[in-house]
């Protein structure tokens, strides 16, 4: 499945048996993070480790 | 009838990968709760939402605890509890915890004030660890090996927002053999632990801490069930320090605990037996 990167706007390769959640590395460099919902796949930035995350 | 494991998070790394194939490797079915995109109406009489069990995969603490009440007020089980979450993300309440149910600990104490810290810090004597309230991955635990250094850190500390400024946990630096140990319980069984080996005093395998299989003896394996027991916890990282005339001191228990590095160094499948455990629970 192909889909638009938010950062350089060229097609995205996503696996057509992706996970919401998963991280996909485009060639522009962008870490980009799977998004599904009931409507679709969006596809977003991830963000960098936040203050509470940990084990 | 299909047994429905859910496995609730936020991020999805190798861990939560590995958990929900191996649910479904296992004949059971994996309902995904990813944070991002699931909701709940509390408002609502039918939530939509229905599993046998959950697993509490959440990488933010908050997250972790937030989704974690809400499951539960929905009458699902969730491994681990909301009790153990909760205590788990609190150094401060996992040592109270420790403390009571007499599990062996680095000596720690807690002070609410900079004053009030230094003095606890003269008490334990230096060198003495610094701990923030809510922390993981060995970040912002510091070493103060002297007043000026336990000053640098108070007065650093005291101008960050959040709860972690106002409180200061101050504990006794243990000697350790270059290294610490990760202890994994999953129900009533110890499967697997890790050394993790570091040049560094903070050993975490995030931080670039070996991990080489570790043999799990029964005073180990003892402790390690009589923590999960005090925390209430069910799949737990507990964190070990070894030293050398206490024995065992148990450091930190993660309730959400990673556990790539393990597999890959020791070849035990934890992954496969959490899910499997989670399943035996669907079927009592």
């Amino acid at each position: 499945m192909k889909f638009r990167c938010p950062i350089c706007g060229l097609d995205v390769e996503v696996p057509d048996d992706v996970i919401s959640g998963e991280i996909v590395e485009h060639e522009c460099g962008a870490v980009l993070e799977v998004i599904q919902y009931d409507g679709g796949i969006t596809l977003k930035p991830l963000e960098g480790v936040q203050e509470d995350w940990g084990e | 009838m299909v047994i429905k494991v859910a496995v609730a998070y936020d991020i999805l790394r190798w861990e939560e990968k590995a958990l929900i194939n191996a649910v479904r490797a296992a004949g059971a079915e994996a309902l995904l709760l990813h944070t991002e995109v699931t909701t709940v109406n509390l408002s609502s009489e039918d939530s939509g939402l229905s599993a046998d069990v959950v697993l509490q995969r959440c990488t933010s603490h908050t997250l972790a605890v937030e989704s974690t009440v809400v499951l539960e007020g929905l009458g699902l089980r969730v491994i681990n509890s909301l009790k153990t979450v909760s205590i788990a993300v609190d150094k401060v309440w996992t040592a109270s915890v420790l403390k009571a149910n007499k599990i062996p600990t680095p000596v720690t104490a807690v002070a609410f004030s900079p004053d009030a810290a230094f003095r606890v810090a003269e008490e334990l004597g230096y060198p003495v660890v610094v701990k923030p309230v809510n922390g993981s991955w060995g970040r912002m635990i510091c070493l103060a090996r002297d007043r000026e250094e336990l000053r640098a850190i108070i007065e650093h500390r005291r101008y960050l927002p959040g709860i972690n400024s106002k409180v200061y946990i101050i504990q006794e630096y243990v000697r350790k053999p270059g290294r610490d140990l990760r202890v994994f319980v999953v129900g009533d069984e110890v499967p697997v632990a890790i050394y993790r080996i570091s040049q560094h005093w903070i050993t975490n395998t995030a931080r670039g801490g070996r991990a080489v299989k570790a043999e799990v003896d029964s005073e180990l394996e003892d402790l390690a069930l009589r923590t999960a027991k005090a925390v209430g916890g069910e799949v737990l990282g507990i964190d070990v320090l070894e030293d050398p005339e206490r024995g065992y001191l148990i450091n930190e228990v993660n309730a959400m605990a990673e556990f790539k590095n393990t597999v890959r160094s020791t070849g035990c499948d934890l992954h496969v037996k959490i899910a499997k455990y989670a399943i035996s629970l669907a079927k009592r």
